[in-house]
């Protein structure tokens, strides 16, 4: 009488090669969730540990008021102020130039080494160290163009900074029109740049507007190009008053004005710089959700 | 009318040139009496360790301590990057279902938008405390706690180039792996990390360039001290040491000098030395790229 087979060697393929393979997929499986885990994780626990911090100092109040005993208390307004006119500004003189650049290196440059080396360039001006851009815009706008320190020469500095994300994005959003509508107008007689204008713009300007989105965040975030090329410490202005900068005036900034009282001012009221950085981290990280919410809109709309 | 227009977007088109070289001349030209001038050592300057930019008598610009300060911080913050980085990279491209992996973009994308200052400021508070509790340390500000955040900054970009890298290799090499009946892991492991080598190189290249240029954040974490944290007792590293980077020491001194000093000149040449080496990282890291682009 012979004995069933047992289960296990019925089966096809449970052999110990088998059962270790399997093992080190779980493990390996396991392991890089836990990696992945280990990058999200901090964000949560640090945003929610900075506004836990941040709770006593934070109010409608504390964005439109003056700072008082000498930035110990009060309010960032002047600070919000400055960021705003930095960006502004900064968003003015980048957005132009980085849409045009797009255009020229999607729609008009052939395939060559030169194209390539205006590529590099761009990777490369993404690369710079934000403090070299400093050196860069104290030593040209500053001193050499005699703008001084001043909004306008901090914002110069800023768009030089911020070029390579708007170049980037909307090189993207401009080779995702097809070729075929180019193509269309071109045989209609329509020149190169008023199908540009007429078909390829229109069809990626939300692609492009995502970038410029991007580059607010970026712009608003930046410290160190800023420092010597016009935000200032402090200066005083009214409350309320919005137009207190001219272009030509230095300025506070919210992301200098963190690094003001959380390193050189002693005795600050623990929750204002904590409440400081979740302002500053807010308004980056809302701006940020606003042009990711607009790519997956985008997404969803595609007509092609 | 058209030929303007177009005049105007060429100009614009070659900005980013412009611009590079600009960068670099402008940071060449403030610091150029200095490089110029016979008592200008370049060798001195890169290898003696003596930082007293701002001695009366006898000024010293010895830049050895900054580099190694900049050097074990980044290094420190890549150990931690890195396998995290490519981990995190390869679970989101191979393991998990596509609702999560674009969740977990965009966590990531959010990661990668805090900006430096509140970094430096998560040093100076958070991590301060943590390190010194955990480690009994008398300061927090240390090499560790600047390659802590370093790495949380610069594994964004190295999740995000990684994962188009893995991305970028054809699904038939996974299908023919799995058609032999491997694992995914053996998949990952044997099959696309060998193919996916040249853009996980760059993006670990691209991690070191954003972390050796990065500045508020290790300015306000790292303790502010020009100090080497090596020696050569056991364990020859000492990561609970404060230092100073190259970045740090511009943004910290160039408030204080006069145009022209030669204090302020040779923060300018540390500018170049810092251009220098971001470019040779970019440089290299697109060489890499290429080269599998034209494979």
């Amino acid at each position: 009488m012979s004995t069933p087979p047992t289960e296990n060697s019925m089966r096809f393929a449970e052999t110990e090669l088998v059962r270790k393979k399997q093992l080190s997929e779980r493990i390996a499986q396991f392991a890089f969730l836990m990696m992945t885990l280990a990058m999200v994780l901090p964000l949560l626990l640090i945003v929610t540990y900075l506004i836990y911090k941040a709770m006593p100092a934070l109010s409608l109040g504390f964005l439109f008021d003056l700072p008082s005993r000498g930035m110990r208390a009060g309010g960032i307004w002047p600070a919000l102020l400055g960021t705003i006119y930095l960006v502004v500004v900064s968003l003015v003189i980048a957005a132009p130039i980085g849409v045009l650049a797009a255009v020229y290196l999607n729609e008009y440059a052939q395939d060559n080494w030169f194209t390539r080396i205006i590529n590099l360039a761009v990777i490369n001006l993404a690369g710079v160290p934000s403090i070299v851009h400093a050196l860069f815009g104290l030593g040209a706008f500053v001193l050499f163009a005699g703008i001084g320190r001043s909004v306008l020469a901090a914002s110069l500095t800023l768009a030089v900074m911020t070029l390579p994300v708007i170049i980037a994005s909307t090189k993207e959003a401009l080779s995702a029109v097809p070729m075929s509508f180019r193509e269309a107008c071109w045989n209609m007689g329509v020149s190169r740049w008023k199908t540009i204008r007429g078909v390829v713009l229109p069809n990626s300007i939300s692609g492009i507007l995502t970038g410029i989105i991007l580059q607010v965040s970026r712009a608003a975030g930046e410290t160190a190009p800023i420092m010597f090329t016009g935000a200032v410490f402090y200066k005083a202005v009214q409350k309320g008053d919005v137009f207190a900068y001219g272009l030509l005036d230095q300025c506070m900034a919210l992301a200098m004005h963190l690094f003001t009282i959380s390193t050189q001012v002693p005795g600050v009221d623990e929750a204002i710089p904590f409440a400081t950085a979740v302002v500053l981290l807010g308004t980056v990280l809302l701006v940020n959700a606003a042009a990711i919410i607009m790519r997956i809109i985008l997404r969803t709309r595609k007509k092609w | 009318m058209e030929k303007v227009i177009e005049f105007i977007i060429r100009v614009c088109g070659i900005s980013a040139v412009i611009f590079v070289f600009a960068i670099f001349g402008f940071v060449f030209w403030e610091g150029r009496e200095l490089l110029i001038s016979g008592e200008f050592n370049f060798w001195k300057f890169l290898f003696t360790k003596e930082w007293y930019p701002a001695s009366e008598s006898n000024p010293r610009f010895g830049v050895l301590a900054l580099i190694a300060g900049t050097a074990s911080v980044t290094v420190l913050a890549m150990a931690i990057a890195v396998p995290f980085g490519l981990g995190a990279a390869i679970y989101i491209s191979e393991f998990c279902g596509s609702r999560l992996r674009e969740a977990l973009k965009v966590i990531i994308e959010l990661l990668a938008a805090i900006p430096s200052v509140v970094w430096g400021f998560i040093g100076l508070t958070i991590m301060n405390e943590l390190i010194m509790k955990l480690f009994g340390a008398p300061i927090g500000l240390t090499v560790l706690n600047g390659a802590i955040i370093l790495a949380l900054m610069s594994v964004p970009i190295i999740v995000s180039i990684s994962e188009d890298a893995l991305k970028a290799v054809p699904d038939s090499y996974r299908e023919a792996a799995i058609g032999l009946g491997v694992t995914r892991w053996q998949m990952v492991y044997k099959v696309l990390l060998p193919s996916a080598k040249n853009g996980l190189l760059a993006a670990v290249l691209l991690g070191i360039g954003r972390a050796v240029g990065e500045t508020m954040a290790v300015l306000m974490a790292t303790g502010h001290a020009v100090h080497i944290p090596f020696d050569g007792t056991p364990p020859f590293f000492h990561p609970l040491d404060s230092v100073r980077t190259l970045t740090a020491t511009i943004a910290a001194e160039l408030g204080e000098t006069a145009r022209g000093s030669e204090h302020y000149q040779v923060l300018f040449v540390v500018g170049i030395l810092l251009f220098s080496i971001t470019f040779a990282v970019n440089l290299t890291a697109d060489l890499v790229v290429k080269g599998i682009r034209d494979k």
